[in-house]
């Protein structure tokens, strides 16, 4: 394998930011039309919508940053399972509300924590991203955070429901703070953000939501990755089947 | 299985600093951070507004339009409290 | 007060209230106002908002499958849009004592009705563009002349409404305009879809005049102020010539320009169709019921839970306090 180079490394770096926000928008938009009432029904969808824009700016720099002419489309559109490189938990289906709220909760705090630190990137498109965005996720975690205060503290059944959706969620979570070479690459060049200390914010944070909840947070028996080397669950094929379908069926077009 | 629905919340946006609170419709939710939440995402999807408020629809205490004559109609006759009423000479400046 | 004042008292009413109308003063909730204009509002605008709430569905299906990152942020906003002029309009409907709950139950019991055009189903994505052209482009043709009805609150929502679906209608026809453009296989999705749409999309201004019962009496309460075939001709005259512009057909021999009325006629409707689907017989009904109320059995638990912790924070609260 040739060297790494930092021109690879950002665009890597910066094509998983894209993948997670795209992939987890979708899951969410899953839910347009079908949510538990109208007024959540377009809470949940302004949240896709950020998430949507958010990979909409990150597939374009990525495209930018790789040089070969590829745009937002072709990023999405014109890769397979293997190439994808979000982390597993956001291509998880969207189960019930309880799930729903528990894997956006988690993304959201991860989100947070995260784009706050990019803020400070040297890379001046990422940092400007990253300030767009972070003001998008503040909002994003207090919205359900209050969700997971009123189902964990809710109904007998709602607990429970929540319980479930902890324990299901719980093998996905170590995933989403593995450094491996680019993480390290554009932490040492100032660019990216350590996930170390993104887990230590997350840890408190979650804990503390999960304190008023009255939840608890499992450790898990074990951890599933390498959704980032594009070693994906069954799940993300369909998605991607169902979403790359007309595009693949008719190339090289406009829509 | 007994169908369950949340209290209905009165919203009022601010359009722009300077101006009023006005009143733009409702939302239902089971709480008042829920209530400002759902306003915000109902109401302002169009960044028509930079400030909210919401009450729950119950505490809102209105006129009747039996009230109509006991209350307004009082007022008609008090035309002195209007500028129209007094004649000031044109010639009078700052008035 | 005996029976015989009661009726002089309802009749002076009525007349105050026809006078307030015609002098084009608005209606508002607390006023006095005659029962059978009560439900008739009711009944419309609660129509009007199951139309928003269900006419997500159609739409929805296609924004895990939109074809570009564009084309699906539109689509998502468009669908979202929906929803939230379905609420304003339940926020009206409510204003005149009905409550969402019993709306949303009639709904789902089958005793409320929404717009036909919703029953029909979304088969390629053409017809996505087709609808926000077609379909909204209706809409938007009745719901210009519903922002001087008569009921204020009504009126209101119908104003917001107008506001942000002027993207709606343009956002269609600029989808179409790329397939009108594009290679055999799109210009062949996009005629197809004109052809499944124009006449569900004539049906969407209700039956003709003449078979048209209540109208009468909601253009005295100026509930509406123009009748079905106005509207729909003044749609017919607006779209042909963009269908033309796309390079389309017109999915109908008899459609053409007629010099001496200044408008175009058209050939005759598919009535049957029509009253099948309002029946319930058509292509989606089942479905779109079925989704609705699966959605809201659903999410009972979840609003369950919020009032149950709702009803916690308020409990502590109070022995704090």
């Amino acid at each position: 394998m040739s060297e790494l180079t930092q021109q690879d490394a950002l665009f890597t770096y910066t094509l998983r930011l894209a993948d997670n926000a795209l992939i987890l928008g979708h899951r969410l938009s899953e839910w347009c039309g079908h949510g538990p009432f109208l007024e959540e029904d377009i809470g949940v969808i302004n949240t896709a919508l950020d998430l949507l824009g958010r990979c909409r700016m990150l597939y374009s720099y990525a495209g930018e940053v790789e040089g070969k002419g590829r745009d937002e489309d072709d990023l999405a559109y014109h890769r397979d399972e293997r190439e994808f490189t979000n982390y597993l938990l956001m291509e998880q289906p969207k189960g019930d509300f309880a799930y729903t709220t528990i894997r956006q909760f988690y993304a959201d705090v991860w989100n947070l924590h995260f784009y706050t630190e990019l803020c400070n990137s040297k890379d001046e498109t990422l940092a400007a991203i990253a300030k767009k965005v972070v003001k998008e996720c503040r909002y994003h975690f207090r919205h359900n955070a209050e969700w997971v205060k009123r189902l964990g503290d809710g109904t007998e059944e709602s607990i429970q429901r929540m319980n479930d959706a902890i324990a299901e969620a719980s093998r996905f979570v170590n995933e989403m703070f593995e450094m491996d070479d680019v993480d390290q690459m554009m932490v040492d060049a100032g660019i990216g953000v350590d996930l170390n200390e993104v887990k230590a914010k997350w840890i408190a944070s979650v804990d503390e939501v999960f304190a008023e909840a009255t939840l608890q947070r499992p450790e898990p028996e074990y951890d599933r990755s390498g959704g980032r080397l594009g070693l994906h669950t069954e799940q993300l094929g369909f998605l991607l089947a169902e979403m790359q379908y007309v595009q693949r069926c008719h190339p090289g077009l406009q829509w | 299985m007994v169908d369950q629905y949340l209290p209905l919340w009165e919203v009022f946006v601010r359009s722009k600093r300077g101006m009023d609170h006005k009143h733009c419709g409702s939302v239902h939710a089971a709480d008042a951070e829920q209530a400002l939440q759902y306003a915000r995402d109902v109401y302002t999807r169009r960044s028509e507004g930079n400030s909210i408020w919401v009450v729950e629809a119950k505490h809102i205490v209105a006129s009747q339009p039996d009230d109509q004559e006991a209350f307004f109609e009082p007022a008609d006759d008090k035309v002195y409290r209007h500028a129209t009423f007094y004649d000031v000479p044109a010639d009078v400046k700052h008035m | 007060m005996t029976p015989q004042d009661q009726v002089v008292d309802i009749d002076a009413l009525e007349t105050e209230f026809q006078e307030r109308i015609d002098a084009e003063k608005k209606i508002e909730p607390k006023d006095w106002m005659p029962e059978a204009y009560r439900r008739t509002l009711i009944r419309q605008i609660s129509q009007h908002a199951h139309s928003e709430v269900v006419g997500q569905l159609p739409e929805g299906n296609w924004i895990t499958r939109a074809p570009s990152l564009r084309r699906k942020a539109i689509l998502l906003a468009k669908v979202q849009d929906e929803a939230g002029h379905g609420l304003y309009l339940y926020s009206a409907a409510e204003t005149l004592g009905s409550s969402r709950e019993q709306m949303v139950d009639d709904l789902h019991a089958g005793k409320a009705k929404y717009s036909s055009i919703f029953n029909y189903p979304t088969l390629s994505w053409a017809d996505i563009p087709a609808i926000g052209w077609l379909v909204d482009g209706a809409a938007i043709v009745n719901q210009v002349a519903l922002c001087r009805t008569s009921y204020g609150p009504y009126s209101r929502a119908m104003i917001r409404v107008c506001k942000e679906e002027s993207f709606h209608a343009r956002q269609g026809f600029e989808g179409m305009l790329a397939l009108a453009r594009g290679n055999e296989a799109q210009k062949k999705m996009c005629q197809d879809a004109i052809n499944r749409y124009w006449w569900p999309a004539l049906m969407m201004f209700g039956p003709s005049d003449a078979d048209s019962p209540n109208s009468a009496q909601s253009m005295k309460w100026k509930i509406k102020r123009f009748s079905n075939d106005e509207l729909r001709q003044k749609f017919v005259d607006q779209t042909v010539p963009q269908i033309e512009y796309l390079g389309m057909e017109v999915p109908d021999a008899d459609c053409k320009w007629n010099e001496e009325r200044g408008h175009y006629d058209i050939g005759e409707m598919p009535w049957e169709e029509f009253f099948a689907v309002i029946k319930g017989h058509g292509p989606c009904n089942h479905e779109r019921l079925q989704a609705r109320q699966k959605a809201h059995d659903e999410g009972n638990w979840v609003r369950e839970a919020a009032l149950a912790y709702q009803k916690k924070q308020a409990d502590k609260k109070q022995s704090v306090a």
